[in-house]
């Protein structure tokens, strides 16, 4: 069986594409970069990543311009047709903004720039993106973020991640992730490709890019 | 060409972390009487063609605002 075809999608300004398509491949999936401009998926898409970074500067609102771009069409559909759509950080605002995840995502409470690990609980388990894991369980990811409280209604999701704990950002309910109605799509702030080696403290992270695969 | 100016403020209700900000600065500056301060964007562009209060709207909608925390108005100084 060949490996399941993965479209990373490319902004300007996006940062993480590269540890995201080095944690595709470390799953046994196959990342393809996708440009922004570009009106088609690569060929035998299977899943869709959307990269974390700064896309078009955070100007006007985070993932709003980006969310407006040609390649959003084709992301549309795919999700349309019941394929999967991981959205990280920015990648989440730019779904929620494409209208693709509920809500919106606010800056942070504290108006302060976040970079730091978290227990994450599963909130929800029975999405496919935990992977099995219980509700409860616990996730530990870094989050680097100026923007990441979200606001929305939280009857119109389903809420996969929260914060453990203390709220770190003025996010509604400790939401740290969630995934539409369907389940196909989901958009977390936190950094799974950034949890995928033991040196650096955990491989959590493999969970959502197994999923994003199967 | 027509001037068309666009002003987004967050809406009532919605925690603006920012103005909240602006209003801790202000009052430490001694500007004591101040309260409620929100801070929102103002877009100003020409355009052409018919109806451009309209076509700013359109925008509004599309692109601009962001109608679940965010409320625009559209004026035309003419």
């Amino acid at each position: 069986m060949s490996a399941t075809r993965v479209a990373v999608l490319r902004f300007p300004g996006t940062l993480d594409h590269e540890s995201a398509a080095r944690a595709v491949a470390g799953v046994g999936g196959e990342p393809v970069f996708t440009h922004h401009e570009d009106t088609a998926l690569p060929g035998e898409t299977g899943a869709v990543l959307v990269p974390g970074g700064f896309s078009y500067g955070d100007h006007l609102r985070p993932g709003a311009l980006a969310s407006r771009t040609p390649i959003m069409g084709a992301v549309r559909a795919h999700a349309a047709a019941g394929g999967k759509v991981l959205g990280i950080c920015n990648g989440f605002q730019i779904l929620c903004e494409a209208g693709l995840l509920p809500g919106v995502l606010r800056p942070n409470a504290s108006l302060s720039f976040i970079c730091r690990q978290a227990d994450l609980e599963v909130a929800d388990a029975g999405t496919p993106w935990t992977g099995g894991r219980d509700e409860g369980e616990v996730l530990s990811m870094p989050f680097k973020h100026h923007d990441g409280a979200w606001f929305g209604d939280p009857g119109s999701t389903r809420v996969v991640l929260r914060y453990r704990g203390e709220n770190p950002n003025g996010s509604m309910d400790r939401i740290a992730g969630i995934a539409n109605l369907a389940g196909n799509v989901m958009g977390l702030m936190p950094h799974p490709e950034e949890a995928q080696d033991p040196l650096l403290g955990s491989v959590d992270g493999r969970v959502l890019f197994a999923a994003l695969i199967s | 060409m027509t001037l068309v100016v666009v002003t987004v403020m967050p809406k009532k209700g919605v925690l603006d972390p920012q103005g909240q900000a602006v209003q801790g600065a202000l009052l430490h500056l001694g500007f004591g009487d101040v309260s409620d301060v929100r801070v929102g964007k103002r877009i100003e562009m020409e355009i052409a063609g018919h109806d451009p209060a309209a076509q700013a709207t359109r925008m509004c909608e599309d692109l601009l605002a962001n109608n679940l925390i965010e409320d625009y108005a559209v004026e035309v100084p003419g």
